[in-house]
């Protein structure tokens, strides 16, 4: 059966319209130089310049960078070493229990995740009376929880592809296992390694659900600052702050999916150019 | 080739390894002399690339002991041995230039300075000659030129031993008969001693001082080439190396340093190689390699000597492959191609009546 390129493409802008004209409709909106806002009232970057003088904003900023930026971390140390150990001992007690458990969270409600992270921290306090408040601690621990996963994820499957001999050749020509894992296993899956590191920190830095059930007074990431304005009604400085989120999200996945395409683009490019200078 | 009183460089001795209920080698026992190629053949699943895997330490022996210069093997990591390896898939680090890959296993060589490392990868890239190619990466360099890397690698801290497993596969042919002579001579000219784990029976014939066959976790037979493929000692030997015409046979009796046999697809009696382990009225079988099997047009004056019609012959030139019906069957004889007008000059034709023969040099008695 042909079909015709215009019913294609017809399908295909249906699709991106569908995606991408809120997101347009509200980055146009957020340029409003109108209070209301639904109603044009011409251009103006006004919105952008109250942004950055109102500190609730520029702090709430902070904190999500801050939480994303620790959390992303150690999410990524934890998610290598699961990711690794998944990948390369294939025969312990309780792996698929614990490959399991290391995915259950991807599958799991975030609202079941966020009320047995709030719980464990209330029974955490009551029992050694840590975390005594909640806020920058809990919020970062639960991100770290979540999105450890994705990281996971990212390396195991890259650990899948690359040949086990590597190691082994290391490990031949004296290199003791801990030398091996910096010497050779972490370098080469480093691509992987970073843009897990960045979508681990675009997931937490969007998270809504699972940081309002473990924040405390005080402590407002700037995606729980937008929810509690927007139940006042959605005024123009929240289009723009969306605006800026969206902006850095998207730059965030960007990269790290260009990263990837690269390092692949360019193995394939070498290989040709070695391939042709055969002997 | 090998002192039998003098203890050999490496000895492995009744080693054994199972993966559960599986029997990978099965009481392998051999040795190895300083400086030698010595080759493990066998199809896969024979156990040779598990016995290397042994030697270089990646899997312990589930029983038996391997002894390297004397010192036994047992719990050394492969960090620590004074063994390394080359492998099929060269395992070059691919985020590493090739000098720095050359370099890796120096730097635990802690006797060396800056400088002497770096003087030791020049060496090994001149040896190998990829000098020119020091700072490119893997993936930026041909198949070749990334085994001889690999090569460079494992040469660099001066093994003791060397293991090279299927060296040669991943390359084309005739990239494969070049590499193969280079591999002898860098071996000539550094005097490690070498194990070279191949499936190729030509490869392990050309490089190699001496054979060990293996089958189903079995050495079924170590030899110099010639030795294996002159005088294979089971049905099994004489069929992985090379072609043969096998018959059925019983031994009639023994004298003067041969085996008198009744091959009944012969037609009669033939006379053979005296074997240890042959007993009058034992059955065994009989092996000639088709090349040691003559055609001639009149009955030759010699003893093993059969009548019969050419049924099939293929024409390669310099030399022909005959398929000769004879009353009790097929044989398959190799002849190089004579010269013309030589005398007694005889090529064979479809359908020709011709006398097969074998000198009794030429006919080996399998026992097994």
């Amino acid at each position: 059966m042909k079909r015709s390129p215009t019913f294609l493409i017809t399908v295909m802008c249906f699709g991106f319209a569908f995606f991408y004209i809120p997101i347009l409709s509200m980055i146009v909106y957020s340029f409003n130089a109108s209070r209301l806002a639904t109603v044009w009232g011409g251009f103006s970057t006004k919105w952008y310049v109250s942004l950055v003088s109102n500190d609730a904003v520029v702090n709430a900023l902070f904190l999500s960078l801050k939480i994303a930026l620790v959390s992303a971390t150690f999410a990524t140390i934890l998610g290598t070493m699961a990711g690794i150990t998944l990948a390369r001992f294939t025969k312990f007690r309780g792996r698929t229990l614990f490959s399991g458990l290391v995915v259950a969270p991807l599958i799991m409600p975030e609202v079941i995740t966020g009320i047995s992270m709030l719980v464990f921290f209330i029974l955490m306090a009551d029992w050694v009376g840590w975390p005594g408040q909640r806020g920058f601690t809990t919020i970062t621990l639960a991100h770290i929880t979540f999105s450890m996963v994705f990281v996971t994820t990212i390396i195991q499957a890259r650990m899948i592809q690359s040949d086990r001999a590597i190691e082994e050749a290391a490990m031949d020509l004296g290199s003791r296992p801990w030398q091996v894992m910096f010497d050779i296993t972490l370098p080469v899956i480093s691509p992987a390694i970073l843009s897990g590191w960045l979508l681990a920190f675009t997931i937490s830095l969007d998270d809504v659900v699972i940081s309002s059930f473990v924040t405390g007074p005080g402590s407002t990431t700037l995606p729980l600052l937008i929810w509690s304005k927007v139940k006042l009604g959605v005024t123009p400085d929240i289009n723009a702050l969306a605006t800026l989120m969206v902006l850095t999200v998207g730059i965030g996945v960007f990269a790290a999916g260009m990263i990837m395409s690269r390092t692949e683009r360019r193995r394939q490019l070498d290989a040709q150019m070695a391939f042709r200078s055969d002997d | 080739m090998s002192a039998p009183d003098v203890e050999p460089f490496l000895r492995i001795e009744g080693v054994s390894k199972s993966f559960g209920t599986f029997q990978a080698v099965k009481n392998v026992n051999l040795s190895v002399s300083k400086g030698e190629i010595f080759a493990l053949l066998g199809g896969s699943g024979c156990g040779k690339t598990t016995l290397l895997r042994m030697l270089a330490g990646f899997e312990e022996p589930t029983s038996g002991q391997i002894f390297l210069d004397g010192r036994d093997m047992a719990n050394v990591p492969p960090w620590q041995r004074p063994v390394h390896m080359m492998f099929q898939s060269y395992a070059l680090f691919p985020h590493m230039t090739v000098a720095a890959n050359v370099g890796y296993g120096l730097k635990h060589e802690k006797s060396l300075s800056k400088e002497g490392r770096a003087a030791r990868v020049a060496e090994m890239l001149d040896l190998v000659q990829l000098t020119q190619f020091a700072h490119r990466k893997p993936h930026q360099i041909s198949g070749g030129q990334r085994q001889r890397v690999a090569l460079a690698r494992a040469l660099a801290r001066q093994p003791k031993l060397l293991l090279l497993d299927e060296p040669l596969a991943a390359l084309d042919k005739k990239l494969r008969e070049h590499t193969q002579f280079e591999l002898m001579s860098i071996q000539e000219r550094t005097g490690v001693t070498f194990i070279v784990v191949t499936h190729d029976q030509e490869e392990a014939m050309t490089l190699s001082d001496r054979i060990a066959v293996m089958d189903k976790g079995e050495v079924k037979q170590i030899g110099s080439p010639t030795e294996i493929y002159e005088f294979p000692q089971s049905k099994f030997v004489a069929g992985f190396i090379g072609s043969v015409n096998s018959f059925e046979a019983r031994v009639i009796s023994r004298d003067k340093g041969h085996l008198r046999l009744d091959v009944p697809a012969l037609g009669g009696e033939i006379l053979a190689r005296d074997v240890a382990g042959a007993a009058e009225g034992q059955k065994v079988s009989l092996a000639v390699r088709p090349e040691k099997m003559r055609i001639t047009k009149d009955r030759p004056d010699t003893p093993n000597a059969v009548a019969g019609h050419v049924k099939d012959l293929a024409y390669f030139g310099k030399d022909s492959l005959y398929r000769v019906i004879l009353p009790g069957g097929l044989v398959q004889a190799h002849a190089v191609n004579a010269r013309r007008g030589d005398e007694g000059a005889f090529m064979a034709d479809w359908d020709d009546e011709v006398w097969v023969s074998f000198d009794p040099s030429s006919a080996i008695v399998l026992v097994d």
